[in-house]
């Protein structure tokens, strides 16, 4: 954005990212909650969804909002009440915090790590923090069970995710996300360079174990366990109401909209096109018109992952939770270290 | 303890027992986790108390009588016609099937038998009970484990069961059709080739959720091996219906009894399975509805005419005796004792419901499971509430 904004003050700039931020978040939760829950996966299971609110229950997510944030926000007695209240947004600021390094267009970031990959995959784990303490702190049995599964659910999965994007860290050679989304679209596949080079393709396994393990971070089946609403009722999430709630429900699909947006980054080739159908050779011959049109492309890459996502959410049981932790550990684990070395060797050998 | 009846101090004792072998072996408390009475799980309000060591149950122990509506009690202050109408609340979803047995026990006692017409069309709305239960039961055990897509297909296709019976009896959840010496009224116009169609959807319904579910890994895997009742075991504390047969026990009151109904007249199969696990029950009770969709597609097509009532007098009076029926329900054998003293109404009934047998069985079942496997075996085991609390 800076060279959008270079005659804004400072000020200008912070307010401007912030909104930005906020938008980049709640957008997509928004969209993602509307299309895919109400209407995606009602299509799905043949019935109509939302139709009262507005034309075709357009209207639904702010019938839903203004509905959790009339309700009272009840803290358990015995619950531990400051943490209580605490948690919902210790999730929500991780999801804030991972947007913030997501490129969206030439110029359109908000921070330019170096490190970008390294604090996506750090900052992401901060919501595990969230989600034990409020099954700890809600003083009920079935959140403390949800809380406790959620934290080494977590945990596990998120040595699969690191591994699988150590492969594209490998081959791209840089761990700052604006360079790994300009390497794919300069690319080229055994010299043709038409469409680039996504890393979904010469990643494959990578990606579908990245898949696999945000899909477990989210928490959506087949890796529900710890919110698993027919044994736990809600998991961690039981003892919540009103806008808390609300906050842990968007959280939900905020993260899963940006874990969407990290994975198109590093395997779709995120807000960029191929840089050889304009005749662009590096990120300084970049239109500025892709500041407007790398967002859009990202997110429609975004809701092809989600669709993914959710699709796989809405058709799965799930799993027991010895038999995750198997499927992580013996499973996924394995596969990816296997993936790292054999991309290790070929980014050798070629 | 004061307030704790012989039952439930005795269930307090063991599950002190239990704490003590976990102190002893690891030195660390259990936890006691109370499953119900309103929890998503139970599906109405069974309450288990369960005894937990990590995840893992040490012990388990289901406490019924929260919802306990006193129905044998009140069949003693009701006129013989009068008890259809409560004992179709039974099992609330397979409410047809209720009325049955307790009909033909009255019959039996008056020495009256209905017509061959209605035993057909009895026949015919009994397994159309059936397969609306069992679709639910198909639907809802995905969402025990998780899956929330198979209850929406089951609820759209036992929309078309309920209309037929709707339309057959006008309730569509309590028919109260059925009378001591035939049915209340004849078919509607049009219902047997309606009915014909709804089977077809049915079946397209069964192998639907079969694709869906029973072939899903994740399912299996959720199932295969979990809850496993020996043959034995099954017989010794009383299952019935799909959870003996998914033991490999072939038995089927349907066919085993010489009953005024017309199951004898077709040709259906029994499906057993050797495994005894949750994969085993829920897969017998698809493979039933299967089957029963076929009866009633032959039965359709064999109803012959004639009346659908007996001769009987307007004032029912049963005369002095005792008779025990039964009829293989859709959640197991469900028969009813009906003492008579020669009045309006019975002396006292004995109602033998199928739930409260097949749950008596998981105190032994649940022990050393871990959590989740509580849900799907309770899941499997399918009881209706109203059929364990009478």
């Amino acid at each position: 954005m800076i060279g959008l904004l270079a005659e804004v003050p400072y000020w200008g700039q912070s307010l401007l990212r912030v909104l930005g931020g906020l938008v980049a978040v709640l957008l997509p939760a928004g969209t993602i909650v509307y299309v895919f829950l109400f209407k995606m996966m009602s299509f799905m299971q043949s019935r109509l969804g939302p139709m009262e609110a507005g034309p075709y229950g357009s209207m639904q997510l702010f019938a839903e909002v203004g509905k959790w944030l009339q309700k009272e926000d009840i803290v358990p007695d015995r619950a531990d009440a400051r943490i209580f209240k605490m948690a919902p947004i210790i999730v929500l600021v991780s999801t804030f915090l991972l947007v913030v390094v997501v490129p969206f267009g030439p110029d359109a970031w908000f921070t330019d790590f170096e490190t970008g990959v390294f604090y996506a995959l750090a900052v992401s784990s901060v919501s595990v923090l969230g989600i034990l303490i409020a099954g700890w702190s809600s003083a009920n049995k079935y959140s403390l069970l949800g809380g406790l599964r959620a934290a080494g659910q977590l945990i596990a999965y998120e040595l699969p995710m690191v591994l699988a994007v150590m492969g594209v860290v490998i081959q791209a050679g840089t761990m700052n996300l604006q360079k790994i989304v300009v390497a794919q679209n300069t690319g080229s596949m055994f010299g043709i360079d038409a469409i680039g080079h996504p890393y979904v393709i010469s990643q494959f396994f990578g990606f579908i174990i990245f898949m696999i393990a945000i899909q477990a971070e989210l928490t959506q089946a087949p890796f529900d366990m710890p919110i698993a609403e027919s044994e736990l009722v809600s998991g961690y999430m039981t003892e919540y109401s009103g806008f808390r709630f609300l906050i842990f429900f968007i959280g939900e699909f905020a993260t899963a909209g940006v874990f969407a947006m990290i994975a198109s980054v590093l395997f779709l080739g995120g807000w960029g096109v191929p840089f050889t159908w304009f005749g662009w050779t590096s990120i300084d011959d970049v239109a500025n018109w892709m500041n407007f049109a790398g967002p859009l492309i990202m997110f429609t890459k975004m809701m092809l992952l989600v669709f993914f996502i959710m699709w796989i959410r809405f058709s799965y049981p799930r799993l027991r939770e010895d038999q995750l932790q198997k499927f992580a550990w013996k499973g996924l684990i394995p596969v990816a270290l296997l993936n790292i070395m054999v991309t290790s060797i070929l980014k050798v050998v070629f | 303890m004061t307030m704790l009846g012989d039952r439930q101090q005795l269930s307090y004792i063991a599950s002190q027992a239990a704490d003590a072998r976990l102190n002893l072996e690891l030195e660390t408390e259990g936890m006691t986790l109370n499953i119900g009475p309103q929890h998503p799980a139970t599906h109405g309000t069974l309450r288990i108390i369960a005894r937990l060591d990590g995840e893992q149950v040490v012990w388990a122990e289901p406490a019924c009588g929260y919802m306990h509506r006193g129905y044998e009690k009140l069949t003693e202050v009701r006129t013989f016609p009068q008890v259809t109408t409560l004992v179709n609340r039974i099992d609330w979803l397979g409410s047809f099937a209720n009325e049955v047995p307790f009909i033909l026990a009255a019959e039996k006692l008056m020495g009256v038998e209905a017509p061959t017409r209605a035993q057909y069309i009895r026949t015919i709305l009994f397994e159309l009970s059936r397969i609306a239960n069992v679709s639910l039961f198909l639907g809802d055990l995905g969402v025990q484990l998780g899956a929330i897509t198979p209850v929406f297909l089951a609820f759209r296709d036992r929309e078309y069961v309920l209309n037929l019976i709707e339309s057959a009896t006008g309730g569509r959840f309590h028919p109260n059709f059925d009378r001591i010496g035939g049915l209340k009224d004849d078919l509607p116009a049009g219902w047997i080739d309606e009915t014909r169609a709804v089977m077809k959807k049915l079946r397209g319904f069964c192998d639907q959720i079969e694709d869906l579910l029973f072939g899903n890994e994740i399912f299996q895997s959720r199932t295969r091996g979990i809850g496993v009742i020996p043959r034995d075991v099954a017989l010794q504390y009383g299952l019935s219906g799909a959870n003996l047969r998914a033991s490999g026990v072939d038995w089927d009151l349907r066919r085993d009894q010489n009953l005024p109904m017309v199951w004898n007249k077709t040709d259906w199969k029994v499906w057993t399975h050797p495994d005894g696990d949750s994969f085993a029950r829920c897969w017998v009770r698809l493979q039933e509805t299967r089957e029963s969709t076929k009866i009633v597609d032959q039965l359709l097509g064999a109803i012959p005419s004639g009346p659908v009532m007996a001769k009987v007098p307007k004032i029912i009076k049963v005369p002095e005796g005792e008779a025990w029926v039964s009829t293989e329900n859709p959640l197991g054998e469900m028969g009813y004792y009906v003492v008579s003293r020669g009045d309006l109404g019975p002396f006292r009934v004995k109602i033998r419901s199928a739930s409260f047998n097949n749950i008596s069985i998981t105190p032994w079942l649940l022990r050393g499971v871990y959590v989740p496997d509580i849900v799907t075996i309770l899941a499997s085991l399918y009881f209706i509430l109203g059929d364990i609390d009478r």
